[in-house]
């Protein structure tokens, strides 16, 4: 019984912590602080949404009934909107793989990886639209422009995500390759790939996807696909067109991203 | 002739802890030693350092296997590449790699042998997959050689792990706890095959093992360390449970936990807890 009663004197639930509490009160102050201060700058109009709403239901009003007269010409543009991303995915993984393995710290030494990590960020930094903008004034109007756009951002992004995946590797089977006397390119192939290739192929998929839905905006700066004539019908008031556009373009995308999670599941 | 040279070794790990302490170790061709000791002893950091994928302090220190330098003064030598294919190294984790068939695993024993290119881009020819199955024949697991290895049992994947050593071409083979993690039907068939490639092949063995039963029925000469220095070097014979005693005190109950038993106990550590 005394033991029991020990025992119980030394159990203490921990005391409140006033510093951590306090802490968590000035998180929430910044936070709502920050919210406060961006309403000017972003300028908030909720009111604006109520006040206008008859002139709004009049706009929305134009996209009905959409306008499918020309769905021939907008299910060929989203057709080259998706071999737009194709290609700009594919070269980006191509381009992945030995960029996603020079930023990986567990591979090479940080005199690499740094310099390849800070490239990739810039490639990521720079937004899809800003990249085709620069192309379709070096190499002209068109998806091509948009190709390389996808290319180079998405490099960035893939880059990142696979060598997440490398640097979480179980480095137990990538020592006992290099037991065996291979050399450093042989343990990443036979070693680290293996490894991380499902995932790798799920996040090439995932990109493929998101770069669908970017490539339907890129013709807006010219860079070739359906984002030109969608456009093109925003800029001519042709709302009844846009609104075809619109749903072509969500029944496409749906139906990609369908697929392409079909896709993933069987890998993984 | 001798295979594996240590002298003089050191290993202090970042926290100041002494893991190898002036280790001095001979060992000849052909010979089948086994290495005990409690956990933390020492063995497999010094098995990490005979394979040269961990370096020593840098001291006055020389490791030599088959007067081939793995590393001098802490610092690996110019030839370790080579050095290693002619190493093959057993881990209590087998460390196949998971996605690959066992065909593959066992294949990737010759990349240190066939040009570079070749063995870059996977490309093996038909008679280097023969000498990779009859290195699965031999270890008998020829049958499941398309299989990923992740589908083979603990003591199968050893076996493969083994195979990918032969097929190395290993004129030396450590081993790290191979028995650790596999049930006591498997090990006996481990330990078995290790001892079939010492005896036909003349295959030097050294083999770390956490129960001292499988050194007295299986290594001639035993290395016992304890807080990485060896305290005994000699015949398993002379191995008594009194002498454990002397040399590990309460510790000799856990290297001898199998004994008192009738089947060996299984130490199934944990996968992280891999040192």
């Amino acid at each position: 019984m005394s033991n029991l009663s020990e025992t119980q004197k030394s159990i203490e639930i921990p005391a409140h912590d006033l510093k951590r509490s306090i802490g968590s009160l000035v998180m929430w102050a910044v936070f709502f602080a920050l919210l406060a201060l961006s309403w000017e700058g972003a300028d908030m109009r909720p009111w604006d949404l109520i006040e206008n709403a008859e002139n709004m239901s009049q706009f929305a009003s134009g996209f009905f009934p959409p306008d499918m007269s020309q769905w021939k010409m907008y299910v060929e543009e989203i057709w080259i909107t998706i071999q737009i991303a194709i290609w700009g995915t594919a070269l980006s993984i191509v381009c992945s793989v030995p960029f996603g393995i020079l930023c990986s710290e567990n591979i090479v030494p940080w005199w690499v990886f740094q310099p390849v990590r800070r490239l990739m960020d810039a490639a990521r930094a720079i937004n899809e639209m800003v990249f085709a903008m620069l192309f379709v004034v070096a190499v002209g109007l068109g998806p091509f422009a948009g190709v390389l756009a996808l290319w180079i951002h998405t490099t960035g992004v893939l880059a990142k995500l696979f060598s997440e995946a490398v640097e979480a590797i179980d480095p137990s089977p990538v020592e006992g390759i290099r037991a065996t006397g291979a050399t450093g390119l042989q343990e990443v192939i036979f070693g680290v790939i293996p490894q991380v290739l499902p995932l790798w192929i799920s996040y090439s998929l995932y990109r493929f996807e998101s770069n669908v839905r970017s490539a339907t905006v890129l013709g807006i700066v010219g860079a070739g696909g359906i984002g030109m004539v969608l456009w093109e019908n925003i800029r001519g008031f042709y709302y009844a067109e846009t609104a075809a556009v619109i749903i072509l373009i969500i029944i496409s995308v749906s139906l990609l991203d369908i697929l392409s999670q079909r896709l993933r599941k069987m890998v993984i | 002739m001798v295979a594996i040279k240590v002298t003089g070794l050191n290993k202090t790990f970042t926290k100041g802890k002494k893991a190898l302490n002036s280790l001095d170790l001979q060992i000849d061709r052909g010979e089948m030693v086994a290495l005990i000791g409690a956990s933390g002893s020492g063995k497999s950091t010094l098995i990490r350092h005979i394979s040269g994928l961990m370096k020593s302090d840098s001291d006055n220190s020389k490791i030599e296997v088959l007067h081939q330098t793995i590393q001098e003064n802490g610092k690996l030598g110019r030839g370790v590449r080579a050095a290693r294919s002619d190493v093959g190294v057993v881990f209590q984790q087998f460390n196949l790699v998971n996605r690959l068939s066992v065909l593959t695993n066992v294949l990737v024993g010759l990349l240190g042998q066939i040009p570079r290119w070749r063995g870059t881009l996977g490309l093996f020819t038909r008679a280097e997959k023969m000498i990779a199955m009859k290195a699965l024949a031999r270890v008998g697991i020829d049958n499941l050689a398309e299989q990923r290895s992740s589908t083979l049992s603990g003591g199968q994947q050893q076996r493969a792990a083994i195979a990918r050593a032969i097929t190395q071409g290993a004129q030396v083979i450590l081993a790290d706890e191979p028995i650790a993690s596999l049930d006591p039907s498997s090990a006996r068939k481990v330990m078995d095959t290790l001892e079939n490639v010492n005896k036909e092949d003349g295959v030097t063995v050294l083999v770390s093992l956490h129960q001292v039963d499988y050194a007295l029925r299986y290594c001639p000469r035993t290395i016992a360390m304890r807080n990485g220095e060896i305290i005994f070097d000699g015949d398993s014979k002379r191995l008594t449970p009194k002498l454990l005693e002397q040399l590990y005190g309460d510790d000799s109950l856990e290297l001898l936990g199998s004994k008192q038993q009738e089947e060996p106990v299984v130490t199934s550590l944990p996968e992280q807890a891999v040192a």
